[in-house]
């Protein structure tokens, strides 16, 4: 327990809870009304995706373009379970953790043979299997084919607000451990890595598999707030927008994800009301980001409270 | 004892037989040097003792805790963990890692904590972490380079990258250690230090080490014995006396005034 209660912990600890109060005073005092309450939910659920592919692509250097596939297994299943067996808050957890049993299965099954491949190869394997897990579901009977299944809202933004906290800490904690460690030799040097004794294929499977089951719990939490899921929600350019907020962000960077999650799900509520140049305005903001910061908003830097003290340190002896 | 025993090991490129039917006996605690003209497939010979490549014959065998072991074909995290590790000829650091996290991902096989644990942060994580930073710094101190423990591995100037690169590598715990071209770059001083510091590591770590280096003075003064590779073969092996006053590696390598 001691090692815990450590001041950077607690300081986090601090800035989560007064975050959430601070929430929760404007949507109860009418300032974040329901349409913001939407895009905070949106926020939320993008932002876990951001670090699950960022977990993949960002620390492990394995190229994936088939994320919206773990995506759509979490929102099935959710969605199924609310439909057909459990409603309310219970069937979103039942869901949450059907998702993550089945997503880590497929993930397993589709990890073996593709990581073998690299880089160009292994993108355009995902790609196909996250399209594979779409048509399956497609055709599928519980899951209503191409018409979808609507359903009742069971998933507030308390619960956004929490996964998104749970899910950063386990992403977070796996990134600064020996396991972790591993990983992000595998993406430095592979041949090194492995000269160094580490299993290379399993730590890739292994970052693959947790980053497909936390995209999971991010589709379930999608299926619960927003009423309606059907299979092209989640076609391949789904995985697209997925890669862009881990690229915009700085692959490597969690602080950068939640940054450029945030700020990409507010462009894109802006400019729906001028859906004649939406996809224009945020491809050229895509483009200039790329120009002038090509390894995204925050490369592989970290937000942490020892780093920003050592700033404030600095800037007050620049000023001295 | 032998530590390491390669039999008619061969390996083909396509037509090109990058290293032809080489014979070693390695004992415990020998300091051994390789040496060849350039291309001679000494790195190659290298890459087949550590499993990045797979021989096309013969057997390579390993002394596992008294019994000999063939792992000819094994993968190289496997062939790490029985006691085999290594520097590279074109410096392999994870760059943008400090150097601690380098030494510290060298002890990885050491790694007790499961995944889970470590999600969850469990005392014995703490514990471990603790115990592996310790270790690192040790390593690091034993290279000189415990002062640079926090920076990027990318930042170090050549020299260093090179000691950190065998700080990594003996993070591992290894018994038989190759070191390709350790000297590559460095200046004379800087080469001399090297020198020394291998000798230490080899009487602090018992080990057994195997080098190829171009730098004749270092080889010279500290391999107790030399092999000869040209062409893939093994022309010649003995003490450094034998091997400069020996005709063939002479005319292939050293050329005529290699009293040096």
């Amino acid at each position: 327990m001691k090692n815990w209660m450590k001041k950077e912990n607690l300081l986090w600890l601090g800035l989560i809870v007064l975050s959430y109060a601070v929430l929760n005073i404007l949507i109860s005092a009418g300032i974040i009304n329901n349409v913001y309450k939407t895009v905070l939910m949106t926020i939320g659920i993008n932002i876990i995706l951001a670090i699950s592919l960022n977990l993949i692509i960002g620390i492990t250097g394995q190229f994936s373009l088939g994320h919206a596939g773990f995506m759509i297994i979490g929102a099935y299943s959710c969605g199924v379970m609310l439909k057909s067996f459990v409603s309310g808050v219970p069937g979103v957890f039942l869901g949450i953790i059907a998702g993550m049993v089945i997503s880590a299965f497929v993930a397993l099954v589709v990890a073996i043979p593709t990581l073998r491949l690299r880089g160009d190869y292994l993108a355009i394997a995902t790609l196909g299997f996250g399209e594979i897990i779409r048509i399956v579901i497609l055709n599928m009977k519980i899951t209503n084919g191409a018409a979808g299944l609507i359903l009742p809202k069971a998933v507030s933004w308390h619960m956004i607000f929490w996964a998104v906290v749970i899910c950063t800490i386990v992403v977070v904690n796996f990134g600064r451990s020996a396991h972790g460690r591993a990983c992000i030799s595998v993406r430095e040097d592979e041949i090194a890595a492995e000269a160094m004794g580490i299993n290379t294929t399993q730590y890739k499977i292994l970052a693959f598999v947790l980053g497909a089951m936390i995209a999971s719990v991010a589709g379930a939490l999608y299926a619960g707030a927003f009423y309606v899921i059907k299979p092209d929600m989640f076609t391949y350019s789904k995985s697209i927008d997925i890669l862009v907020l881990v690229v915009f962000g700085g692959m490597g960077s969690i602080t950068g994800s939640f940054i450029s999650s945030t700020l990409v799900s507010l462009l894109n509520t802006v400019l729906q009301q001028f859906s004649s140049v939406r996809m224009i305005v945020y491809g050229l903001a895509l483009v200039v980001i790329m120009v002038f910061r090509p390894s995204g908003l925050l490369g592989r830097k970290e937000l942490t409270f020892s780093g920003l003290l050592k700033v404030l340190k600095k800037g007050k002896g620049a000023a001295q | 004892m032998s530590v390491l025993k390669v039999t008619g090991l061969t390996k083909n490129f396509g037509g090109l037989s990058a290293v032809s039917n080489v014979n070693m006996e390695i004992e415990q605690g020998e300091l051994i040097g390789l040496i060849g003209p350039n291309g001679a497939g000494k790195t190659t010979l290298f890459n087949l003792l550590t499993g990045v490549y797979e021989p096309s014959e013969g057997t390579i065998e390993l002394n596992v805790d008294g019994k000999m072991i063939s792992i000819e074909g094994k993968k190289p995290y496997v062939i790490s963990t029985l006691g085999v590790s290594r520097t590279f000829q074109n410096i392999r650091l994870f760059k943008e890692l400090t150097v601690l996290d380098n030494v510290r991902i060298g002890m990885h096989q050491s790694v007790k904590t499961s995944v889970i644990g470590s999600i969850l942060r469990t005392p014995g994580f703490y514990r471990e972490e603790k115990m592996l930073e310790e270790k690192a710094y040790e390593l690091l101190k034993i290279v000189h380079l415990d002062e640079h423990a926090e920076d990027l591995a990318k930042n170090l100037p050549y020299g260093k990258q090179r000691r950190l690169e065998i700080a990594r590598a003996l993070a591992t715990n290894p018994k038989i250690l190759f070191l390709d071209e350790p000297a590559a770059g460095m200046n004379p001083q800087e080469t001399a230090e090297l020198t020394e510091l291998i000798h230490e590591l080899k009487e602090h770590f018992h080990l057994t080490i195997i080098l190829i280096e171009h730098d004749m003075s270092l080889v010279m003064s500290i391999c107790e014995r030399i092999y000869v590779l040209d062409y893939g073969r093994l022309i010649a092996k003995g003490n450094p006396q034998q091997i400069k006053s020996n005709k063939r590696v002479i005319e292939a390598y050293l050329g005529e005034d290699a009293s040096c």
